[in-house]
């Protein structure tokens, strides 16, 4: 995973709530077994309509997405962070995200910058009234500046070290594998197993 | 300090805790299918990894199967499939493949083994896994990075979970199920209410349920963005259990009793957020819009968004309303369907199937209606063709299926086509979840079978003269 420390892009006004990660990426696209060339699949049912924020070309080379409350909710597909990152975005701003989607997400290196909904209203404005406006995503001071908009946003503070870091989990839990080993021999024999 | 039951089953799973950072919980059970694991095998072999608990590991081919005789068409579904078997193989999982007497859609294939048990923790890459909470398991669904971090290491570094109570007391009404309950609860707290919680339904209502019904009730609690539901295990839990092949036996079913038996939130446990339903006020519930969360008694109209106190449910709600094809103030009983699907995870076990035959049963699938019913399993399959299911559904003029996914999300060929209206027993009514332009109404298999009759969204009273004031 590279690591990531700040970021400056074309930021995209997604005004929508609830998109779920089934408009991210539509099961249709999911039967690849790679982890590339999901950009086709991005949001493919709504980039039918022409008037789609993402067939605007003024936003066409968009990399932080700012979309409404509860972005990534419903399938645990993780194909939603590769479809987003294969298009290039870097970021997503949104006042809630969903569990699954955020985790996910901080894996692959894509930063969930959970902001205000009072502060994502005035970034869609001020991206709607300008579009191609640069936004810097500053992950050491977890902030957010677009103009003249500087806001905060949350990201725990684990995630942002490892982002910061670039750091691949199983590597850091495999340096535990001594205590993983001593809690096996701990368990109870009843447990089952998929072999007996 | 007193506990709910999430925090007993995730203290006995930590295997590190560690200052500033996600404790390291073991994983008991690991399920795979074809969809978000085969990323997660490449990088095994990348890095060079093994498969640390391959008798922790089970995998099961369920999302891409047809549902009609013959080998899967589509390349590139069968691509997924043959590179699943692939994988197991190298790895060494043991695999149930189409056609094996063990295939069927993974959350059901697991508790009907016997291999979903009070107090372990269970993971696989699909956010159903919640089902497996049903049992006072702590089951939720992992992306696919953390699907190869449980395959690598049979851990995963998690953030505790916040819990909240769901307590339904009394009884419910005829004709009212779990999945009314669950609809109930996810239109009532909202598709992020549950953000970051582990939500553990209880009260007299659900103690009353049985161990299908509540798998129904927490297979849906992602709905309600909740990261998992449980109920604490009872009678009710080990009757289920006893006897299936992975249940202990002998005397380690007695050591596992006594264990599963501790398994309860402690009468003075502190949970982040309550909410309480009144069972006896609970009407069947179906969905009028494009997130499981807009849902409404069957007995009303579709809302007018103008209504709506909130601008971004009022937003959601139009376009909703738009891409559904709906007026406000439609009552819900005069919508019309197209096709009625009975099955998926959420509704397709026995119980599901005999619920809705019983309903069908010396009555005619409507003119037009097309009915789709599809086994959760091959075990559910065959069971229903012993007690005769199956004749009752085709007599019907119903389609009796093999068993998979399905149309729950149209991954094989089991689709709606533009602007066709399904009821469907499955979880999520997303714009085109169950084919490009399709429009989704969530309900319990009774109305699916209900509707499938009448035509247009019904409950089975409706069926009968009983006038719409009593329903």
């Amino acid at each position: 995973m590279d690591a990531f420390t700040s970021h400056t892009g074309i930021g995209v006004p997604l005004r929508r709530s609830n998109v779920d990660t089934d408009q991210i990426i539509p099961a249709e696209f999911l039967k690849r077994v790679t982890r590339s060339g999901f950009e086709d699949g991005l949001f493919a049912a709504w980039r039918r309509d022409e008037t789609f924020v993402l067939n605007d070309p003024s936003y066409a080379a968009g990399s932080v997405l700012v979309a409404g409350p509860d972005f990534g909710t419903g399938s645990s597909r993780e194909h939603a962070v590769w479809a987003l990152m294969n298009y290039g975005f870097r970021v997503v701003i949104s006042s809630r995200f969903a569990d699954i989607f955020r985790g996910n997400s901080g894996k692959q290196g894509l930063l969930t910058a959970q902001c205000r909904q009072d502060d994502v209203e005035l970034l869609w404005k001020l991206l709607e009234n300008h579009p191609g406006t640069s936004v810097t995503v500053d992950l050491v001071s977890r902030t957010v500046t677009a103009g003249d908009l500087v806001a905060s946003f949350e990201v725990d503070d684990y995630t942002r070290w490892r982002l910061l870091e670039g750091l691949d989990d199983i590597s850091l839990t495999l340096r535990h594998e001594g205590l993983i080993t001593a809690y096996e021999s701990s368990r109870p024999r009843w447990r089952p197993t998929v072999t007996a | 300090m007193a506990g709910t039951l999430a925090e007993k089953v995730w203290e006995s799973h930590v295997v590190r805790r560690g200052e500033g950072e996600p404790d390291l919980l073991y994983i008991d059970l690991h399920l795979l299918h074809e969809v978000t694991s085969p990323q997660a095998f490449d990088g095994l072999r990348l890095s060079g990894r093994p498969v640390r608990r391959t008798d922790l590991t089970l995998a099961t081919e369920d999302h891409n199967v047809p549902t009609t005789p013959g080998p899967i068409t589509d390349p590139v579904s069968r691509t997924q499939v043959e590179t699943l078997r692939r994988n197991c193989e190298e790895f060494g999982v043991r695999l149930y493949p189409m056609g094996d007497a063990e295939q069927g859609i993974v959350h059901v294939v697991g508790p009907q083994l016997g291999l979903t048990q009070p107090g372990m923790t269970i993971v696989c890459g699909d956010s159903h896994t919640s089902t497996h909470g049903a049992f006072g398991a702590l089951a939720f669904g992992i992306g696919t990075s953390e699907v190869e971090h449980v395959l690598a290491t049979q851990t995963l570094p998690l953030t505790p979970f916040r819990t909240m109570a769901i307590t339904v007391d009394g009884e419910l009404g005829p004709g009212v199920t779990a999945k009314d309950i669950v609809l109930s609860v996810i239109a009532r707290i909202g598709t992020g209410g549950g953000q970051g919680h582990v939500l553990e339904f209880r009260g007299s209502a659900i103690r009353a349920l049985s161990m299908e019904a509540r798998m129904t009730v927490c297979n849906m609690s992602i709905e309600a963005g909740a990261r998992a539901g449980m109920i604490a295990p009872d009678e009710t839990t080990f009757a289920y259990l006893e006897g299936r092949d992975h249940a202990p036996s002998g005397a380690d079913w007695d050591a596992a009793v006594e264990a599963w038996r501790l398994l309860r939130s402690d009468d003075d446990a502190v949970f982040d957020e309550e909410v309480v339903l009144d069972a006896a006020s609970l009407t069947p519930f179906v969905t009028w819009g494009t997130n499981p969360g807009q849902g409404a008694p069957l007995g009303s109209a579709v809302p007018d968004p103008e209504l709506m106190p909130d601008e971004n449910d009022k937003a959601a709600a139009r376009r909703a309303l738009e891409y559904m094809g709906l007026a406000p103030g439609t009552p819900l009983r005069e919508v019309p369907v197209d096709t009625v699907f009975l099955g998926s995870c959420t509704n397709g076990r026995i119980e599901d199937l005999r619920a809705a035959a019983e309903v069908v049963s010396g009555r005619r699938v409507a003119e037009g209606v097309r009915m789709l019913v599809v086994p959760g399993s091959a075990r559910v399959r065959l069971q229903a063709e012993s007690e005769g299911l199956h004749e009752v559904f085709t007599a019907a003029g119903a389609e009796w299926r093999l068993p998979g996914c399905s149309m729950c999300l149209g991954m094989n060929p089991d689709q709606l086509a533009p602007g066709e209206r399904s009821a469907s027993t499955s979880n999520r009514n997303f714009e085109g979840r169950q084919g490009k332009g399709g429009r989704t109404h969530l309900v319990s298999p009774l109305v699916a079978a209900a509707t499938a009759v009448r035509g247009t969204l019904s409950s089975p009273s409706d069926l009968d003269d009983v006038t719409e004031a009593s329903a």
